[in-house]
C-alpha cells in the first residue's frame, strides 16, 4: 500500500464507477440521445428554406444543423456530470473518497470518464442518424473521426464546467437550475444561421463573441466544407482552452471542497 | 492493525463562517485499543470533532495527533492509519456492495488479487455475502451501515472513527454492529472513537466516555465512574389517580430536586440516597396518596449529563438554535 496510491489505478477505478453509474440510470441517458435528435428534426423541418438564402454554405439544412446536436448532447453530459458530483457531495460519498489516498486529479479525471463515454456514444449516434438521413461529410472518413473527437472534446470541456459548478455549489438542484442558462448560451450562437447571414446587429455581435459559435463551426466545417484550417483551429483551440480553464477551476474548487490537510 | 499511539488533542477548536463556534478548545486522550464514546446531543460538536480528527476539516485552533501523526501537517499518514464511517452511510446507490469494496481497496492501492480477497473477507464478516452483487439502493438501513463499516475497515486501519453508527437502526442490527465494534477492539486492538447520542450505546460499548455539550467536554471518565460521581439515585412515582399528580409531586419535592421522567408521574433525585425510599413511601401513605408505580432508578449517563449541564440529554439537541454546521469550502 502506498500513501498516495498509483494515479492510473485510481483514475481507472473512478472512471469505471463513473461510466457504470452513467449507464445505470437510463432515465438520465435517454434524453441526451433523444432530445438533440428531436430538435434537429424540428429545425430541419422548419428551417429548410433557409438553405435557399444567398450565401448559405450548403443546400442541405440537415448538413448545416447536424453540428448543433453535438453541442446539445454535450450540454446534457455537463448536467449529468455536475449532478453526479453534486450528489456525491450531498451524500457524503466525496468525504469517503477523501479519506482514501485518492489524488484530486484522479477524482476529476475519473468523474469525467462517464462524460467521455456518453459523448462517444452520442457522437456516434448523431453521425449515424445524420448519415442515414443523407449527410455526407466533405472531410471523409478521417473527418468523421475528427468530428467524433471534437464532439467528445467539447463534452469534456463542458463536463469540466459542470464539475466546477458542482464543487462550488455542492447542490444537484443548482446544477439543474443552471441548465436553462446554458441552453440560452447555445441558442445565442450560429446554431441556426451562419453568422454572416444574421441581419440583426446585436444578435450577430453576440454570436461572434460567443465561443459556442466556433465550437459548432469547427464541427460544421468538417461536414459541409471539408478541411477548413481556421475553423478547426478555432474549434479545437476553444474546446481545449475552455476545458483547460474549467479543469483548473474544478481542481481549485475541489481543493477548497475537500479542505483536507 | 494494532494501534500504538491512540488519539490526542489539545485545545482543539473549530469556528465556522458567521462566528459559529462548533468546538471550543477540547482536550482528548484516547489510549490505543480503547473504545472511546463521545456522547452528546445533536449540534453539540461531535461530528465537527470527528471531521477534524479525520483530516476532513482543518481546526481553527489547537492541535491533534492521530496514530502518532499531526492532523494538520501529516494528513496523508493520518488517513492511511484510520478508517471512518461518518454520519449517514455515504454510499452510491447505483453500485453494488462488492463494487464499493473493490473501489475502496483500489483507492488504497491494493493489488488486484488482494482487493478481491479482502473484499470477499469483509463481505463475509459483515454478513453481506448474499447481497454483495445487489445495488445498494436495494439495501436496508442496517445493511448499508454494515457495508459502511466494511468500507471503513477495507485497508485494515488501526484507528476507527464511527460517527453515530447506529442512528436509525433496528435493535438487531444495532446489537450486531456493537458486537463487531467490540470484537475489533478486543481481538484486533483497534482504537475506536465512537460518537453517539444514545446513552445505552455509550454505556454498553465504551471503555471511557466524553460528554460534549455546546462544543465543550463537560465530563469524562468510565461510565461507572461518571455515574458513581453523581452517586444519588432517583425515585419515580406515578399516581394511581392522575388527578393526584400535583399532590404526589409536592410530597416528593421534600426528598430531592425534580428531574425529567414520565409525563404521567414525578421523579426526583433522592438527596438521602436509596435509604430515603422508605421515607418516601411513608410520606405518600401519610397523605393517603396511592401510586400505581414506584421505582428506584440507579444513576445513568443522562443523570451525569443533567448534573453537568442542567438539561436532560434526551431532547437536548432540540433546544439548540443552531444545527451543527457542515464543512464548507474555503
Amino acid at each position: 500500500m502506498t500513501q498516495h496510491g498509483p494515479l492510473l489505478l485510481q483514475v481507472s477505478q473512478l472512471a469505471r464507477r463513473s461510466v457504470m453509474r452513467t449507464f445505470r440510470r437510463p432515465i438520465n441517458v435517454f434524453p441526451s440521445f433523444f432530445f438533440p435528435l428531436m430538435l434537429l428534426a424540428v429545425n430541419v423541418g422548419g428551417l429548410q428554406a433557409a438553405s435557399n438564402l444567398r450565401g448559405f454554405p450548403t443546400d442541405s439544412y440537415l448538413d448545416f444543423a447536424l453540428a448543433f446536436t453535438f453541442l446539445q448532447g454535450a450540454l446534457f453530459a455537463t448536467t449529468n456530470a455536475g449532478t453526479d458530483l453534486a450528489r456525491d457531495i450531498e451524500t457524503g460519498f466525496l468525504n469517503r473518497l477523501a479519506l482514501t489516498p485518492m489524488r484530486n486529479a484522479a477524482l476529476l479525471l475519473g468523474q469525467l470518464a462517464g462524460v467521455v463515454a456518453l459523448a462517444l456514444l452520442q457522437a456516434t449516434l448523431y453521425l449515424t442518424v445524420g448519415i442515414i438521413a443523407g449527410v455526407r461529410p466533405e472531410s471523409g472518413v478521417l473527418g468523421v473521426l475528427l468530428i467524433v473527437f471534437l464532439g467528445v472534446l467539447v463534452a469534456l470541456a463542458f463536463g469540466a464546467i459542470g464539475a466546477f459548478l458542482a464543487l462550488r455549489t455542492g447542490s444537484g438542484e443548482a446544477i439543474q437550475a443552471l441548465f436553462p442558462l446554458f441552453f440560452v448560451f447555445l441558442f445565442l450562437s450560429s446554431m441556426n444561421l451562419p453568422r454572416n447571414l444574421i441581419e440583426i446587429d446585436w444578435f450577430r455581435a453576440v454570436t461572434t463573441i460567443n465561443p459556442v459559435s466556433y465550437l459548432i463551426e469547427g464541427i460544421r466545417s468538417l461536414i459541409i466544407t471539408g478541411w477548413d484550417l481556421q475553423a478547426l483551429l478555432l474549434g479545437f483551440g476553444l474546446a481545449i482552452g475552455i476545458g483547460s480553464i474549467a479543469l483548473t477551476a474544478a481542481g481549485w474548487a475541489l481543493r477548497g471542497r475537500l479542505a483536507r490537510s | 492493525m494494532r494501534d500504538e499511539h491512540g488519539i490526542q488533542a489539545e485545545a482543539l477548536a473549530r469556528e465556522f463562517k458567521g462566528g459559529i463556534r462548533a468546538v471550543c478548545g477540547i482536550d482528548l486522550a484516547v489510549a490505543p485499543g480503547e473504545i472511546y464514546g463521545f456522547l452528546g446531543p445533536n449540534g453539540a460538536g461531535k461530528s465537527t470533532t470527528v471531521h477534524m480528527l479525520t483530516t476532513l476539516l482543518p481546526p481553527s485552533a489547537g492541535t491533534a495527533r492521530v496514530a502518532g501523526f499531526d492532523v494538520t501537517t501529516e494528513g496523508q499518514q493520518v488517513r492511511a492509519a484510520i478508517g471512518a464511517a461518518l454520519q449517514e452511510a455515504a454510499l452510491d446507490p447505483l453500485l453494488t456492495g462488492r463494487e464499493h469494496l473493490r473501489l475502496q481497496t483500489a483507492l488504497h492501492g491494493m493489488p488486484r488479487a488482494e482487493r478481491k480477497r479482502r473484499s470477499q473477507a469483509l463481505l463475509e464478516r459483515v454478513g453481506l455475502t448474499e447481497a454483495a452483487d445487489r445495488k445498494v439502493q436495494t439495501y436496508s438501513g442496517g445493511m448499508k451501515r454494515r457495508l459502511d463499516l466494511a468500507l471503513a475497515l477495507a485497508h485494515e486501519p488501526s484507528i476507527l472513527f464511527l460517527d453515530e453508527p447506529t442512528t436509525g437502526l433496528d435493535p438487531q442490527s444495532r446489537n450486531a454492529l456493537w458486537a463487531e465494534v467490540a470484537r475489533l477492539a478486543r481481538d484486533e486492538g483497534v482504537t475506536v472513537f465512537l460518537t453517539t447520542q444514545y446513552l445505552e450505546e455509550a454505556d454498553v460499548l465504551a471503555d471511557r466516555v466524553g460528554i460534549i455539550d455546546h462544543g465543550t467536554i463537560v465530563a469524562e471518565g468510565t461510565p461507572a465512574s461518571l455515574k458513581a460521581e453523581i452517586g444519588r439515585p432517583s425515585v419515580e412515582a406515578i399516581p394511581a389517580n392522575p388527578a393526584e399528580l400535583a399532590a404526589v409531586a409536592a410530597v416528593l419535592e421534600h426528598f430531592g430536586k425534580p428531574v425529567p421522567g414520565s409525563p404521567k408521574g414525578v421523579m426526583v433525585r433522592l438527596d438521602g440516597g436509596e435509604e430515603a425510599l422508605a421515607d418516601v413511601v411513608r410520606a405518600l401513605d401519610a397523605e393517603e396518596l396511592h401510586v400505581s408505580h414506584l421505582q428506584l432508578h440507579a444513576p445513568t449517563l443522562d443523570d451525569v449529563f443533567l448534573t453537568k449541564t442542567g438539561r436532560s440529554l434526551e431532547g437536548a439537541g432540540d433546544e439548540l438554535e443552531e444545527p451543527e454546521p457542515e464543512p464548507v469550502p474555503a
